[in-house]
């Protein structure tokens, strides 16, 4: 039992960091109708930026936060003015195979910025809390309050502004959007912002969690693709669920299968929503 | 002098040898994206498959892996082509009648899962230990002669090319390209979409498998790590649409082209010390994916684009 209690603690953290990466990833899936393929590495290069804040002012991981999202949210829309902006009259396949190579383009330069090796924001251990025998880092708590925050300033953004409320029109239906006057390149604007800002954010937290390293992203992409698909594509909230679900499943299949087919589980569970239920466990888009 | 020379053969004889896996490789994947419009991000898995397969199949036993069983190398191959074949099989019947884009998520993942199996079935692979000792063709008569070796890889390049080019023409190739086009016309042709998409995926993964299986008698020892998705998988991509997709001749000068730029940006790593290897791999990384960004905004349809159908052809 304490077992199980530990692993889904685990599972919420690991499923709090994929949920972040997954609303960016859906919200862009539905709006610009294409599969990120770079969404991982924003969340690496977003690590990475606060690791620069941290280590120039000495400022807390917290505090740098922010800056890593603002700067998250500018390298989305970067790439997306010089390269998706003027691929969007093709086929979104295309601008499919340009996101891996944008994902291949930030990889490199974080290589070559930062190195290779593994790094982290503060030496040093932490003590856990022990609560009944589980043990909860203080980095955890850290990661699923701050997660917690995110998303519900997120949800109020796209409740209640006109932006959010283009946003969710657009995911709709871009062409009632459309026809119904939103002016569709700012809701691309806001999609990146947002995507990209809180990849940042999740990468930040898995850097927490584990470490600061180039491919890091990269590795749970096909995670937060897998939430994003369970929870219904273009559809944030499912996005929740879905980040959830495959967070803590993960964890959980330990007490099972190996631990070094982990990352299988993600996809598992992917392929069985897509082959059941196409549409995801909240209604997506098909 | 002599040994300048025969440098330079060495080299020349080892560069169009990986030409030639590479082709074979991207000719794989021409069938599935150029031809039938279907994406497949896991080459790696198959190329891996295919080698892991044509090793343990050839090598003399081992204690450490499976086998190995000391068979001929053309029974490693057609076994490399039967495994990556029935591996494409179950991936496809859940997959191919999914939209392209879930199948491009999808094959990321079979690759990874390919990758983690090879690295923790120790037993089957020799884990992160690698299989060393892979033979070379025909070794016990005419011994380790490269040039036999790259003899072999173009005999498969022709096969290949020549199997594909048939193919495309052939009533089965139109169908395909018919449904990359359009999917409901060619169904309302009466075509069978699924049968025919499961049929260009499994073909051209077989290519792959048999790619890999080349390439693993080509470097002679081959570990799970040789398989990562930037090698195995991102510059077979970048070699289709560069050289052209859904032209077969236009593959094969991709291969040729981005291998040169590959090669020559690779003296860079030797005139630098060692501990910036690494950092001069990311260079190169960076520049093929920028490469791709400006093919993909100025030149989409390649260097040698698909011609349109002729019709006595």
């Amino acid at each position: 039992m304490i077992d199980f209690l530990q692993l889904l603690i685990y599972g919420i953290v690991l499923g709090s960091i994929l949920t972040l990466g997954a609303i960016g990833a859906s919200l862009v899936y539905g709006i610009l109708r294409f599969a990120n393929f770079a969404h991982g590495d924003m969340m690496t290069v977003g690590a990475y930026l606060a690791l620069v804040a941290v280590t120039t002012t000495g400022m807390s991981v917290y505090v740098a936060l922010p800056f890593a999202m603002i700067g998250g949210a500018a390298i989305a829309i970067f790439f997306d003015q010089i390269v998706y902006k003027r691929l969007r009259r093709t086929v979104p396949i295309i601008l499919l195979i340009s996101s891996f190579s944008t994902a291949l383009i930030l990889r490199s330069v974080t290589q070559l910025i930062w190195g290779p090796k593994n790094q982290v924001y503060e030496a040093g251990i932490s003590l856990p809390y022990v609560v009944g025998g589980v043990r909860i880092r203080p980095d955890h708590v850290t990661i699923f309050v701050g997660s917690v925050l995110l998303i519900i300033a997120f949800h109020l953004f796209l409740k209640y502004t006109m932006a959010g409320k283009a946003m969710r029109a657009m995911s709709d239906n871009v062409d009632l959007a459309r026809i119904s006057g939103v002016n569709s390149e700012r809701v691309f604007l806001w999609t990146w912002a947002i995507g990209g800002a809180l990849a940042a954010a999740a990468g930040v937290f898995l850097a927490l969690d584990t470490r600061l390293h180039p491919e890091m992203g990269w590795h749970v992409l096909l995670a937060v693709f897998a939430a994003v698909i369970v929870g219904g594509i273009g559809r944030p909230y499912g996005a929740i669920a879905g980040g959830m679900i495959i967070g803590v499943a993960t964890e959980l299949s330990t007490m099972v299968f190996e631990p070094a087919y982990k990352p299988a589980v993600a996809f598992a569970l992917m392929v069985i929503v897509l082959v059941l239920r196409p549409t995801g466990v909240i209604k997506g888009q098909p | 002098m002599m040994e300048d020379l025969l440098g330079s053969v060495t080299f020349g004889v080892f560069f169009l040898t990986t030409v030639g896996i590479y082709v074979v490789s991207v000719l794989g994947l021409n069938l599935q994206w150029g031809m039938t419009g279907q994406l497949n991000f896991g080459i790696a898995g198959f190329f891996a498959l295919g080698a892991y397969t044509s090793a343990i199949m050839t090598t003399a036993p081992s204690d450490h892996h499976l086998g190995g069983f000391e068979m001929p190398i053309f029974v490693g191959f057609a076994a490399a082509m039967i495994v990556a074949g029935i591996t494409a099989v179950l991936v496809g019947l859940i997959t191919v009648r999914l939209r392209t884009d879930y199948l491009a998520i999808a094959t990321i993942g079979i690759a990874e899962i390919v990758r983690l199996f090879l690295k923790n079935e120790d037993w089957l692979t020799n884990g992160v230990r690698g299989i060393p000792g892979i033979p070379r063709p025909f070794e016990a008569s005419v011994g380790d002669n490269m040039f036999v070796f790259m003899a072999i890889v173009f005999f498969c390049v022709v096969l290949v090319y020549l199997a594909l080019e048939r193919a495309r023409r052939a009533p089965w190739g139109r169908v395909l390209r018919a449904i990359r086009e359009n999917e409901m016309g060619a169904e309302a042709a009466g075509k069978h979409i699924t049968r025919f998409r499961l049929e260009a995926f499994v073909v051209g993964s077989m290519i792959m498998g048999l790619a890999g299986a080349l390439f693993a008698h080509q470097i002679g020892f081959i570990s799970p790590e040789a398989f990562t998705p930037r090698f195995a998988t991102f510059i077979v991509w970048v070699m289709l649409i560069a050289g052209g997709s859904g032209n077969n001749r236009g593959a094969m000068l991709g291969a040729l082209v981005i291998w040169l730029v590959w090669s020559g940006t690779g003296f860079v790593t030797s005139i630098v010390p060692p501990e910036y290897a690494t950092q001069v791999s990311a260079v190169r990384l960076l520049m093929i994916g920028v490469l791709v960004q400006v093919i993909l905004l100025y030149r989409p349809e390649g260097l040698l684009p698909e011609k349109p159908p002729n019709s006595r052809t």
